[in-house]
């Protein structure tokens, strides 16, 4: 086995230590002080985002130990920082005097940590650790408010991912037991000679662990009540970024794993991706709540990213820089969404009407970061589909294509049902609203910052889709 | 300096956007200023434009410009233009020139106005000098938001439903465009979108059924944006509820995104296919003929109308395409005709329906209507109006002198000989057309008055200034047409010529 490279998980280091760190400072200041952790969360989040930009550049690499740090790792660690950081800075706005906000920021860089790790795994028992690292904190995050909502929401999310997590250990079982060990390399070779039941079981239980993580039909269901139920910025961070891992953790089973096993792992993950876009979008299309919304648009954004892990075998080289520039793109506009959201305090889709006459910026976002969920150009989703459109016809998947395009056009018409009422002259649902409650200027800052980053991508979507 | 004509508009509405609080006439003016001056470059473009070489293929273009944007699925910013691109580049931005001059006194939220209509000019100036399918798709896809949100913030009736109908039909023959295009750079070895490159490789000639897939997938975009039947159903209520300088763009310039698309895209690259089926074309442009002819005739609301004979008209230029597709082999003189009668048609229908739809909105403006049996005995009352009016439907039926007569007699000429039958069926769609002009006239001009016609004054100096030039020029066309056929014909040659193989 080759040697592992320490120096390389620097990034996760940091985030480690940071997340201990945090616990240590929050426990030894005051209630009405915890800010400064707040400021120790961002400082460690910039230097890991410095350190992971410089090993990028310079291609420090690693692979062996059960974890690969290789261009996918850098992406996503890049990816994931960055996401975490809107977070925390998106929940400035509520937090900012909070008691428990140390809790809050360590179990935010805690359940980082486990993401960045699943997507990093080359090793089913590395994958069911980071699996459980990037659970577990997120089940504190969603019961975080302590009201009825939150803690059913936390229940459902729990059990389901306690389901899922069994399901993810015992294909691992199955697997060590048909292949003789759990590194990916081993298994590739071995499995091909294997019985083909056996793979394929353990392959689908695995599987449900990780669809689990991303929102994916059909373990999709903790989707809308997390997001409904969670504060804002927690479902921000819970239908954005852990799905960021599980899919580069799907991406590299079946890249590294499973593309010569005798189970037909492209017709699985076409079926799976077929299944997320459809059954999301229906969901998501008489929707009044703009989070329930946004939570079902997330399952549908599931089955099209896993176009690409169904492209994983056509040879298609487009599938990965397609994949991680596709999460990048999504990560921008959905916390854009979610941003524009947690900013206003609306809930229903009523209560955005008139927005643009108040709030033209934050509304300006907001139809940019919808416009991207869509795929309309020049967003950077645009380019994103463009790349796993092209990937899964090079794959022999045109129907999966039409498929998703047909979807694309689908999903437009709930987008524009909340799109729509921006324009209207306000009524006093709104106004009611917007005097209770001030509208947030961290969220508000996000918001907009999102949906430049979302114009930006996709305006230089070149370079960047150079990088991977 | 393509790009400076095709970013010129939108950086000055980001410059308006920008300005803290500018009254409505510093925006009114400035938009106005800002198209006139989009409008010289072009007439620029225009008299600097390289003469063509008698032996000119189609890839030869003017003005071009290549950077790399995507690189790695090969896409790059290329614009450059040819003789077809060059009319409707210069038809678009005389007409947004003339939707400038009739929003000068647009006071419902007007900066947003100018804005977004001078976005839609940068929209509409990319897709007519794009040659690459990305950047095409690209401003074909903003063109539909640009659009939804004019008719959503500035239309009557009800405006939200009919821009939400669309913007969502409209993106369906978007994304078929998007998977045609995907399928052609799937096919094209080294992959690429370059519309020059792929017309040059032409990658999916003799594959059979690939190269009808794909010609169906991007034969049914463009056959939506145009639109023909049966993807016409967008059209009327869109055009209903849109206000009238919305409606003169949507029907004068967005519109043809779709024509074009068939002379730059479907036909060059996929020739072969486009000889195979090319009497679908014919066939569903007769079709589009007839029927929105006498769905016309039955309409007593005029803006309806209007829109109906905007389906009419659109139909003339896919039966032209489709003879020189059939005609390409043996005649080449009639394929050439027809795809020069075809350009030309699109060049005149934009102008003319410009000026029908301002008028219209001239009309709503002062009866506060459109419905035709409101008014009657205009003539009297408004005598600048019914002159202007009855110019632009003299040239919309087909009248000799006008520009609709150089295009529908060359397109007619041209089919005649490959396609008989569907050309004579075609030609009562003339007569019906003639008919429900001539019947419409007379309700709002003549006759005794309607129980709107006292509200009716006659144009303003604005509303002239805008209308009339549109009408010269359609008038300019129809008398001395050499100019603007001396930039199409070569160009129709040398796609007649591809076609032909």
């Amino acid at each position: 086995m080759e040697e592992m490279n320490t120096i390389a998980l620097l990034p996760e280091m940091v985030l480690a230590l940071a997340s201990v760190g945090a616990l240590l400072l929050g426990s030894w200041t005051p209630r009405h002080r915890q800010g400064r952790v707040r400021l120790l969360a961002v400082a460690a989040l910039l230097v890991a985002l410095a350190v992971t930009v410089a090993f990028a550049v310079a291609g420090v690499g690693s692979h062996g130990g059960g974890y690969a740090v290789d261009a996918a790792t850098h992406a996503v660690r890049v990816a994931v920082f960055a996401g975490v950081l809107a977070t925390v800075l998106l929940a400035a706005d509520t937090l900012d005097a909070h008691p428990r906000a140390s809790e809050f920021h360590v179990l935010l860089l805690l359940g980082a940590l486990g993401t960045v790790a699943l997507a990093g795994a080359d090793d089913l028992l590395v994958l069911a650790v980071a699996y459980l690292l990037a659970s577990i904190p997120l089940y504190a995050l969603v019961g975080f408010a302590k009201d009825g909502a939150g803690t059913e929401a936390a229940l459902k999310f729990f059990l389901l991912g306690a389901l899922s997590g069994i399901l993810l250990l015992t294909g691992t079982v199955l697997l060590l037991g048909a292949g003789g060990t759990t590194g990916y390399a081993g298994l590739a070779s071995a499995l091909p000679g294997a019985p083909g039941a056996l793979v394929a079981v353990g392959t689908v239980a695995v599987l449900a662990g990780l669809l689990f993580k991303a929102g994916g039909v059909p373990l999709h269901f903790w989707v809308p009540d997390v997001t409904e139920g969670s504060p804002v910025p927690v479902a921000a961070f819970v239908t954005t970024v852990p799905k960021i891992g599980a899919l580069v953790a799907l991406y590299r089973l079946g890249d590294q794993v499973l593309a010569g096993a005798a189970l037909d792992w492209a017709l699985l993950a076409a079926i799976l991706s077929a299944a997320s876009m459809t059954l999301g979008n229906l969901g998501a299309f008489f929707q009044t709540d703009a989070r329930r919304l946004l939570a079902y648009s997330t399952v549908s954004q599931v089955g099209y990213l896993l176009m690409a892990v169904a492209a994983v075998d056509g040879g298609a080289d487009l599938a990965r820089p397609g994949l991680l520039f596709y999460l990048g793109a999504y990560l921008a506009a959905n916390l854009g969404a979610f941003a524009v959201v947690h900013a206003l305090r609306a809930r229903t889709l009523e209560e955005h009407t008139g927005l643009f006459r108040d709030h033209p910026w934050l509304a300006l976002s907001l139809v940019v970061c919808l416009l991207s969920l869509v795929g309309t150009p020049p967003t950077a989703v645009f380019v994103g589909k463009l790349t796993l459109f092209t990937a899964a016809l090079e794959a022999d998947l045109g129907w999966l294509m039409v498929l998703a395009a047909a979807n694309t056009l689908a999903s437009l018409f709930y987008y524009l049902r909340w799109i729509l009422p921006l324009f209207r002259p306000s009524r006093e649902a709104r106004e009611e609203v917007e005097r209770a409650r001030p509208r947030g200027r961290w969220s508000t800052g996000t918001a907009v910052t999102a949906a430049a980053v979302s114009l930006g991508m996709g305006l230089a979507a070149g370079p960047v889709l150079a990088l991977f | 300096m393509l790009s400076v004509v095709v970013f010129l508009p939108l950086l000055v509405g980001l410059v308006l956007l920008a300005a803290p609080r500018p009254r409505d006439g510093v925006v009114a003016w400035s938009w106005v200023a800002a198209a006139a001056l989009d409008l010289l470059l072009v007439v620029g473009l225009w008299a600097y434009y390289p003469a063509a070489a008698p032996d000119t293929g189609l890839g030869d273009f003017a003005y071009e410009e290549r950077l790399l944007w995507i690189p790695s699925v090969g896409a790059s910013y290329h614009l450059g233009v040819d003789g077809f691109s060059l009319p409707l580049l210069a038809m678009t931005a005389v007409l947004f020139l003339a939707c400038a001059v009739d929003s000068l006194r647009q006071r419902r939220r007007a900066r947003a106005h100018a804005v977004l209509f001078l976005f839609l000019q940068t929209v509409s100036m990319g897709l007519f000098s794009a040659l690459d399918l990305l950047l095409f798709f690209v401003f074909f896809d903003l063109s539909i938001v640009g659009m939804y949100f004019v008719i959503a913030g500035w239309g009557h009736g009800r405006p939200t439903r009919s821009a939400l109908q669309f913007f969502l039909y409209t993106f369906l023959g978007s994304l078929a465009l998007l998977l045609g295009f995907i399928g052609l750079y799937v096919a094209a070895d080294p992959h690429t979108f370059d519309m020059v490159e792929l017309t040059a490789g032409t990658p999916l000639e003799g594959r059979g059924l690939a190269g009808g897939l794909v010609l169906l997938a991007i034969g049914v975009g463009l056959a939506v944006k145009t639109p023909t039947v049966p993807f016409h159903t967008w059209l009327p209520p869109a055009h209903t509820d849109a206000p009238a300088v919305g409606s003169a763009i949507l029907a004068g310039v967005l519109l043809k995104m779709g024509t074009y698309g068939f002379v730059r895209i479907a036909m060059p690259i996929l020739p072969g296919a486009w000889v195979e089926y090319a009497m679908v074309a014919v066939v569903v442009g007769v079709v589009s003929v007839l029927y929105g002819s006498l769905v016309a005739l039955a309409q007593t609301d005029v803006k309806r109308m209007i829109a109906y004979t905007s389906v009419n008209h659109m139909g003339y230029v896919l039966l032209g395409l489709g003879a020189a597709g059939l005609a390409a082999g043996e005649r080449p003189e009639a394929a050439s005709l027809a795809v020069t009668g075809a350009v030309t048609q699109m060049v005149s229908h934009g102008l003319l329906t410009g000026a029908l739809f301002l008028l219209a909105g001239a009309l709503h403006d002062r009866g506060g209507t459109y419905d035709m049996g409101s008014y009657g005995g205009l003539a009297a009352r408004a005598p600048r109006f019914a002159a202007l009016a009855a110019v632009a439907f003299f040239g919309s039926l087909g009248l000799p002198g006008l520009s609709g007569f150089i295009a529908e007699f060359q397109i007619f000429a041209g089919s005649l000989g490959p396609v008989p039958v569907p050309t004579a069926l075609a030609l009562l769609g003339i007569l019906v057309t003639a008919a429900l002009f001539l019947r419409a006239l007379q309700r709002l001009f003549l006759g005794g008055p309607g129980p709107c016609t006292a509200r009716v004054g006659d144009l303003s100096a604005r509303e002239t200034a805008a209308i009339a030039p549109l009408l010269a020029l359609s008038l300019l066309i129809g008398l001395a047409p050499h100019f603007l056929l001396d930039r199409i014909e070569p160009a129709a040659r040398a796609l007649a010529a591809l076609v032909a193989g």
